[in-house]
């Protein structure tokens, strides 16, 4: 029977709620595993589950730094959707969604996925020409999509402005109705608990120090808590990946660490229920269930690890929202955060085998990791097991840049700054 | 942030565009050595605390700067001119 159920619920409420089991166990690290997985946050835990539930291989340490959920996935605008251009980013990040559709059921814990469409919005006639360009080819590849006017538009979010003397009047937008958002922090604990029941150890304030090697073979991590072997070392850190990386003695890798801003408004009733995004410029909102406008924009642009921005971004990405739906002017905002984004020179991920023998690289998410955490599990987990990439995977090599064969999705070339 | 151009005195990073990691060696231009091109146009150093990046004071004297600051606290130490004291000439002053 479901661990989390009416019926848990009933019996609970009737007992003083003396039966809930903590949703992960603490455990002290063991001198070896079959399989390491450093980073705590969704991306390692889902690789976890996936091995486990996937693979049987429950022999497994996720060692996390902080505390769970204290990273990315604690930190982002929660959007998930698969409204790509390129056939190798839509196919992956449409498993993904394929995922979420069912992953609350799968994990007998409510990630609250709630599929309320994201609107990309066009500005002018070229735009929603390409907007439909991208529509097709998503079409094409059995993907959702649909193109929408201005007036169904106004029907869908009465606060917009629609009008001509908009600054940037709205001449359409491309709709995917199966995008939506989900609730971050139940994404992490739901794929926690999930993989502590099959036998992952899930260790946290487990800081990596080094990495163990014989000859060039990983072969294990030192911690804080003490070295751990493993006869396979899978690294999920995200924007840490430079960090972890020079660790292992890889100085050089085709990424830049960059600061990501997140707001977060007063709550309001409800009166947007889609996603939307801003096409002259970059802002995305939606609006929470809590009813507080969560918003975000461009990367500030420069390399950082500090977790925190500059005030350009925040203006920009106030002014677009205002210029979206003026009628937000005397709405303030409470929170404002920032997380790492592990920028690629072609703004899509790296999921692969390798650099060094024993180890295995899943980085490279840019600002867009959240919605592929499922997908990245479930393809990380089995190049780790069967030491080859999924055909899902395949593309997002890390040698790709040596070998001319990018995937960049808006043609911005090695300027991570610009995806 | 503040950036502390050498003509402009500080100003706001608004007026700057960044441009990367300053780390990087450009072959020469008949180079054919295709993982020396590739190392220059793809790899990246990407510390975490001081990193020697360019900068362009693009919304302003439209300098070409070399700027070292920590990426953990954001922390500028020091801001020259990308091609050395040659260009720190008084503004007018002629070759």
């Amino acid at each position: 029977m479901a661990e989390y159920s009416a019926l848990a619920l009933v019996r609970n409420a009737l007992n003083g709620n003396r039966d809930w089991k903590p949703a992960w166990r603490k455990p002290e690290p063991k001198a070896s595993y079959d399989v390491i997985v450093i980073g705590g946050g969704g991306h390692g835990l889902a690789t976890a589950y996936y091995l486990a539930k996937e693979h049987g291989v429950t022999n497994v340490a996720v060692v996390e730094k902080g505390w769970l959920g204290s990273g990315n996935v604690g930190r982002n605008t929660v959007t998930v959707r698969s409204n790509y251009l390129l056939p190798s980013n839509t196919r992956f990040y449409e498993h993904s969604m394929k995922m979420w559709e069912g992953l609350s059921h799968d994990l007998n814990y409510n990630v609250m996925f709630s599929q309320r469409g994201c609107l990309n919005l066009a500005h002018t006639p070229a735009q929603l020409d390409d907007y439909a360009r991208r529509g097709n080819a998503m079409r094409h590849l059995g993907v959702d999509a649909e193109l929408m006017t201005p007036s169904e538009i106004k029907r869908l979010m009465p606060a917009i402005d629609i009008s001509a003397k908009a600054r940037f009047p709205i001449f359409g937008g491309l709709m995917q109705p199966r995008a939506g958002t989900a609730r971050h922090d139940a994404v992490a604990w739901g794929y926690a608990r999930g993989a502590d029941r099959r036998g992952v150890d899930i260790i946290e304030n487990c800081e990596v120090t080094g990495f163990l090697r014989e000859g060039e073979r990983i072969v294990g991590v030192t911690t804080v808590r003490g070295d751990i072997r493993a006869k396979k070392v899978a690294v999920a850190v995200a924007g840490s990946t430079g960090r972890v990386m020079q660790m292992a003695g890889i100085e050089r890798l085709p990424i830049e660490s960059h600061v990501l801003q997140a707001f977060v408004t007063e709550s309001l009733k409800p009166f947007l229920d889609t996603v939307v995004t801003f096409g002259m410029g970059h802002c995305y909102v939606n609006q929470s269930d809590k009813g507080g406008l969560v918003c975000g924009g461009d990367i500030d642009g420069y390399n950082s690890y500090a977790q925190r921005g500059n005030l350009p971004i925040v203006e920009d990405v106030m002014s677009e929202m205002l210029a979206l739906f003026p009628g937000l002017g005397p709405v303030r905002v409470l929170r404002a955060w920032g997380g790492l984004c592990d920028m690629t020179m072609d703004g899509s991920p790296i999921i692969t085998t390798g650099p060094l023998p024993g180890m295995y690289l899943n980085c490279g998410w840019c600002y867009g990791g959240f919605k592929a955490t499922p997908a990245s599990g479930w393809c990380f987990a089995h190049t780790i097991v069967r030491d080859e990439p999924h055909e899902l995977n395949a593309a997002f090599t890390l040698d790709r840049f040596h070998h001319g064969i990018l995937i960049d999705e808006k043609g911005q070339g090695a300027t991570p700054r610009l995806h | 942030m503040l950036i502390t151009c050498p003509y402009c005195g500080p100003r706001d990073l608004s007026e700057f565009t960044y441009q990367g990691d300053g780390n990087r060696t450009r072959p020469a231009p008949a180079s054919q050595d295709l993982d020396a091109w590739n190392a220059y146009v793809y790899d990246r150093l990407n510390p975490a605390g001081d990193h020697n990046e360019i900068w362009q004071h693009s919304g302003g004297c439209r300098s070409h700067l070399r700027v070292v600051r920590n990426t953990l606290t954001h922390e500028i130490s020091s801001v020259g001119f990308v091609r050395g004291d040659a260009h720190a000439r008084k503004p007018g002053a002629r070759k």
